[in-house]
């Protein structure tokens, strides 16, 4: 349930994101392989070393996809529903995992924004990417 | 028994080192509750924690905060034996307090969000990684005694 400043704040934040998306979702990849070396185990067929060219097209995807979500807040499932047959039929990630990147992206942008993520910016983002797997996770059974 | 290298040692009292405990452990709270409004169930003597500027400005929230943190540096003094340097902490958190386990680990998020807005580049992945194992048997410490 996001209120109408929490929609905007989240416009706010992923617009702000968008020219540094390479940076944002490779770092918040980054973070996620090395807190959480069972994630690695999705990646075998790219070069997930730091900097690495793999790392940083991934993640610029998936800012991108998150910058898409943010500016469709109310029709997640429509805009979303390619990645969603996509996780679902041929990532099949383990659902637990969408947690376990979304703690790392909220890291990610607590260390670019500082203080400025503040607590209540914080709980917009953390719901906003709550919908956001929710949705990517449908089709999932 | 947790194995420690000498470089996650290094980079979880590198982290300690640089937290203020009191502004911290506010802050901390302050995003638990804000974040995870279930959380307020625990702090009913608490007052007015309506909205982020009140539980801000709580000065029963931020005395809590402080105390939680001195239990983190327990487990940081400790790092070798958390789990029975937490037995006492558990039992009271289940027994006394019934707080339900799974709220521990959404006080972990927001600490190590809190430490990013202020580490913020410093606080690298490897740093990341090395503080949210020490979180994690922490965490599991607190859960031993519930049953």
């Amino acid at each position: 349930m996001l209120s109408d400043t929490e929609k905007e704040l989240i416009v706010q934040i992923w617009d702000k994101m968008l020219p540094v998306a390479e940076e944002i979702g490779s770092e918040a990849l980054l973070r996620m392989l090395t807190t959480f070396p069972k994630t690695k185990t999705y990646f075998a067929h790219l070069d997930i070393s730091p900097r690495s060219e793999h790392l940083r097209c991934h993640g610029k995807k998936i800012v991108q996809a998150l910058a898409e979500g943010a500016r469709n807040i109310s029709t997640l499932t429509t805009t979303l529903a390619p990645l969603s047959r996509f996780h679902a039929y041929q990532l099949r990630i383990h659902p637990t995992n969408f947690k376990l990147f979304n703690h790392c992206i909220l890291v990610t942008l607590a260390c670019h924004i500082g203080e400025n993520f503040t607590p209540v910016a914080h709980a917009a983002i953390d719901k906003f990417l709550s919908a956001f797997s929710a949705v990517l996770a449908e089709k999932f059974r | 028994m947790v194995q420690w290298t000498a470089e996650e040692r290094a980079a979880i009292q590198a982290v300690f080192a640089k937290l203020d405990y009191k502004s911290v452990g506010l802050e901390s709270l302050t995003r638990l509750l804000v974040v995870y409004p279930w959380t307020r169930r625990y702090f009913g003597g608490f007052g007015n924690l309506f909205n982020s500027e009140a539980i801000m400005a709580n000065p029963k929230v931020a005395a809590h905060g402080t105390v939680v943190l001195q239990g983190l540096e327990m487990a940081l003094k400790n790092m070798d034996d958390i789990k029975n340097t937490y037995a006492s902490l558990s039992e009271l958190h289940s027994e006394k307090l019934q707080v339900d386990p799974g709220n521990f680990q959404l006080f972990g998020d927001c600490l190590t969000v809190v430490i990013a807005t202020r580490m913020r580049t410093e606080f690298t992945p490897d740093i990341q990684a090395a503080w949210q194992k020490f979180l994690a048997v922490a965490v599991s410490a607190l859960r031993k005694q519930y049953n």
